[in-house]
């Protein structure tokens, strides 16, 4: 039996890490590294509370969690080579200009 | 007590993946110790009973998405990145506000909650309910879902070719690349 707010803690941590990453990382795949890690905390408090609410939609939600991951994922990956291939450079800080 | 252990065991693994992600310079290594948060969450999913929740997140997570990263940065032939600079006003009122924050949330989540202990396999999640439950309640998301893919593929295809590739009038039409 682990308490639920152990699970909420851990969740917590991830999160807190992945928003760290996201500030003081400078190469942009680390960076999106990092939210990937955000989204993975959100769904570990996702399923701790399914199980203590017994409601069977959080693990769904889930689901649909990783498919928006996985989506986002494959665009911004795309724009990063995007990125790449006009810059040459993977630093966020020299990637300063919304026009490619 | 067992699951307990096995909980903190897999807890403290998926900790220090995640603070090996914040520490090291080159993204091959972050890309890995990322594997390796998600591989331990996994197991945590386990523990909770959401048996389709884990396995999706080993072959979705853990495969395709950070196969893809790899992919990408061996690709990019991303090198080591510089670290900042640094700023005094992070460093003063940064560090102390996020320590007093997080004491302050996990103080309040493990004594004043008022939540029980998450049975092990309490609810199952396995396969079968799941895909109740994505059939029927929530069907129309399911199927918003898949025009999202649908677009995602089209755009990361679209971002991702070659600038010149599509226009008809390159040298050797035969040979390029859509």
């Amino acid at each position: 039996m682990v308490p639920l707010s152990y699970y909420l803690v851990l969740s917590g941590i991830l999160f807190a890490c992945g928003v760290t990453g996201f500030l003081i990382k400078r190469n942009i795949i680390t960076i999106f590294m990092s939210i990937e890690l955000m989204l993975n905390g959100v769904n570990l408090s996702f399923v701790a509370f399914a199980a203590q609410w017994h409601a069977l939609s959080g693990q769904v939600f889930v689901f649909f969690v990783m498919v928006v991951a996985a989506a986002e994922s494959a665009v911004g990956l795309a724009i990063i080579i995007a990125v790449y291939r006009t810059r040459e450079t993977l630093d966020v800080d020299r990637v300063n200009l919304l026009k490619l | 007590m067992l699951h307990l252990i096995v909980f903190s065991v897999f807890g403290l693994v998926c900790v220090a993946g995640a603070v090996n992600l914040l520490v090291q310079r080159h993204p091959i290594n972050s890309a890995l110790s990322l594997v390796v948060v998600m591989g331990s969450l996994a197991v945590e999913y386990l523990l909770l009973g959401a048996e389709f929740v884990a396995a999706v997140q080993v072959i979705v997570y853990a495969g395709a998405i950070m196969v893809l990263f790899v992919f990408v940065i061996m690709l990019l032939n991303a090198g080591v990145e510089d670290r900042t600079k640094g700023s005094g006003v992070a460093l003063l009122f940064g560090i102390p506000g996020m320590l007093i924050g997080s004491v302050l949330v996990a103080w309040v989540l493990l004594e004043h909650s008022g939540t029980e202990s998450v049975a092990v396999g309490a609810l199952p999640g396995s396969p079968k309910v799941i895909g109740w439950l994505l059939f029927h309640d929530f069907l129309l998301p399911f199927e918003v879902t898949s025009v999202l893919v649908l677009i995602a593929i089209m755009g990361a295809v679209v971002l991702a070719s070659q600038p010149g590739s599509v226009q008809p009038e390159s040298a050797q039409p035969d040979k390029r690349e859509v």
